[in-house]
């Protein structure tokens, strides 16, 4: 376990626009772990994030990668610290699948320098591994959102960091390219930090997870250890009950609508 | 977990999408469209000089070596002072509002956006028509246009502040900005020009509004190249960050970029080059608009290219617009920015309309 490439956040505090959304998370990813952060909408998870690629400011506490402290760095390189495959990307410009790969090199890049051979190789290695160096010359906008999402994760391939951040990488794809798309993020082999609405996609893919309610972390630990249907109920709102999935053997959620006329507290002595 | 097997290995390393021989086509093929247009420039006009004499002339000036008693002194000043003057400053007025267009679409984020979006036309109009309208005249015969320039930069200052609320830059309400900052100003012309009642005033609106090189003259080319090499080089040393801002805001700060502090560079960088633009030559439409997506159609959305290609391109279309506008109705002169009017909007119409074909698929 290399220490140089774990994240680690320390009392993260985050508001937007003056109101604080993230209340003080303490959060580890051990090198080459992928830790998922679960939540329901509006918990913090996205905004937690965000100050992570470092798109929001943090109102108190730090992030590290590797001991170093991510907001005393030049954005630039940070950039070469924390790869990020936001949540939108536009494409109301015409960019080609290569030329959003590329943009991965950017923070390797000072004004006016060309790209150089390596940058290419870079590149074109990235877009080969996610398995879409066929679509490199095809319009970003025209590609489907499977193959899209591919190409977004080879741009933060190219970008060489030990972390990657992925904030519901599995939005709008079907359930094979779901599970295609984290397939290809645990083999790359890099530290891990994905917001995720399936619990157990989450359960299936990362080795810990962060539970997050209203900006603060309620549960954090091994998936078996976290989703417990009495956490899942009390989070959630919903009704639990989990089995082990055939084969894996991680746990697997079957969830259910809480029936309105049961008291909630009756159905969570599981 | 079960890593995925690789995709297939590609067949090579490929150095860009866009195959760099057409942006090298593309570059040789403006630069002839620049040279052939500045050559026609100063051959046509309504007086007929023959083409060796203009050939002539031209050599007299710069080297000395020819014999300047055998030319009239009017066909040494309509080609010397007239023509070629102009010729040039069509050349720089098209080649910065099309790379002004190009910036202001990264900077809003609107592939359909122009640098008067901003609010800065009217706000050079209001400059200048409050000068002679007033009579205040500080600075002799340069003092339209610096009360112009002042103008349009207090516009984009206005815009500036009223988008800045809340620390950012969002392109949606910078472009609300500009438009409330439009109509403010164009209210305000209006308002002027009637007080004015004079015909003098209401050609000088029309010309600020419509854009005209007929004032151009050696001494007004230093400026606008000065401030053209500027941006350009500013613009081409940022041109991978602005590749990421038109990916969005949480992209590019992924990428190492503060799309804040970025725009906040391009809104500077902008005012000022479109400023002077609009101060010499008034505010010549649709080139900011047109141009930089014919240089999008050519050589993709890259800065690094786009940036360049938009300049030769808007050079050279400004340069061929001219002609037309001093030729076509012989020997009435149009104003240059009715003719790119004329041309522009059937052809921004036909933009939208191949953009909304291929969003759709078809």
């Amino acid at each position: 376990m290399n220490v140089l490439t774990s994240l680690t956040l320390h009392d993260v505090h985050v508001a937007v626009a003056g109101t604080p959304i993230v209340n003080g998370v303490d959060l580890t990813a051990p090198s080459g772990t992928c830790v998922g952060v679960v939540g329901p909408n509006g918990s913090g998870k996205s905004t937690l994030l965000r100050a992570v690629y470092r798109h929001l400011p943090l109102s108190r506490g730090t992030i590290t990668v590797g001991g170093e402290d991510l907001w005393r760095l030049t954005p630039r390189r940070a950039a070469r610290l924390v790869a990020a495959l936001p949540q939108e990307t536009r494409s109301d410009f015409d960019v080609t699948a290569w030329e959003m790969a590329a943009m991965g090199r950017t923070p390797h890049k000072r004004p006016f320098a060309a790209d150089t051979a390596e940058d290419n190789a870079v590149v074109a290695g990235a877009l080969a591994h996610t398995g879409v160096a066929h679509l490199a010359d095809r319009r970003y906008g025209t590609l489907s959102g499977g193959e899209k999402q591919r190409v977004l994760l080879a741009r933060a391939l190219a970008q060489q960091a030990p972390v990657l951040v992925l904030d519901e990488p599995t939005n709008h794809l079907d359930v094979r390219h779901q599970f295609e798309l984290l397939d290809l993020v645990a083999s790359t082999g890099t530290t891990v930090v994905a917001a995720l609405h399936d619990l157990n996609l989450a359960a299936a893919y990362c080795d810990r997870l962060y539970v997050l309610a209203a900006g603060r972390v309620v549960a954090h630990g091994a998936p078996y250890d976290i989703l417990t249907p009495r956490l899942v109920g009390e989070v959630f709102g919903v009704d639990a009950h989990v089995i082990p999935t055939p084969v894996t053997g991680t746990p697997h959620l079957i969830l259910r609508a809480r029936d309105r006329a049961d008291s909630p507290t009756a159905r969570l002595s599981d | 977990m079960n890593p995925r097997p690789a995709g297939p290995p590609p067949k090579k390393t490929r150095p860009r999408a866009r195959d760099g021989r057409i942006t090298s086509a593309a570059y040789i093929a403006l630069v002839g469209v620049l040279i052939a247009g500045l050559a026609a420039s100063v051959l046509l006009g309504t007086v007929d000089i023959p083409a060796g004499t203009v050939f002539r002339i031209i050599v007299q000036h710069l080297t000395g070596q020819e014999d300047p008693t055998e030319w009239s002194a009017s066909q040494d000043t309509v080609v010397w002072n007239l023509r070629l003057p102009r010729a040039l400053l069509a050349a720089l007025v098209g080649a910065g509002l099309a790379v002004s267009g190009a910036a202001t679409q990264a900077l809003v984020r609107n592939p359909l956006a122009d640098p008067y979006v901003l609010g800065l036309t009217y706000g050079a109009a209001v400059g200048a028509v409050a000068v002679i309208v007033t009579g205040v005249s500080p600075l002799g015969g340069a003092s339209t246009g610096m009360a112009a320039f002042a103008g349009a930069l207090a516009a984009f200052a206005v815009v500036y502040a009223l988008a800045r609320a809340g620390g950012t830059l969002a392109p949606l309400r910078l472009i609300l900005a500009g438009m409330a900052v439009t109509y403010a100003l164009s209210g305000l012309t209006s308002f002027l020009v009637l007080q004015a009642d004079d015909p003098g005033t209401t050609h000088s609106v029309l010309f600020w509004l419509f854009g005209s090189l007929a004032e151009a003259n050696w001494a007004a080319l230093g400026l606008p190249a000065f401030v053209l090499a500027l941006t350009m080089l500013a613009l081409l040393a940022q041109a991978r960050p602005l590749n990421t801002l038109l990916l969005g805001d949480e992209t590019a700060a992924a990428l190492g970029i503060s799309a804040t502090r970025l725009r906040r560079h391009l809104f500077l960088l902008i005012a000022l080059l479109t400023g002077v633009m609009v101060a010499l030559a008034g505010g010549v439409g649709f080139i900011g608009l047109i141009i930089p997506h014919a240089a999008r159609l050519l050589v993709g959305s890259d800065h690094r290219r786009l940036l360049p290609v938009a300049a030769l391109a808007g050079a050279g279309f400004l340069v061929l617009v001219d002609i037309a506008a001093r030729t076509a109705l012989h020997p009435q002169e149009l104003p240059v920015g009715i003719v790119t009017s004329v041309i522009g909007a059937p052809l921004f119409l036909w933009l939208v309309h191949s953009r909304a074909r291929d969003t759709t698929g078809l």
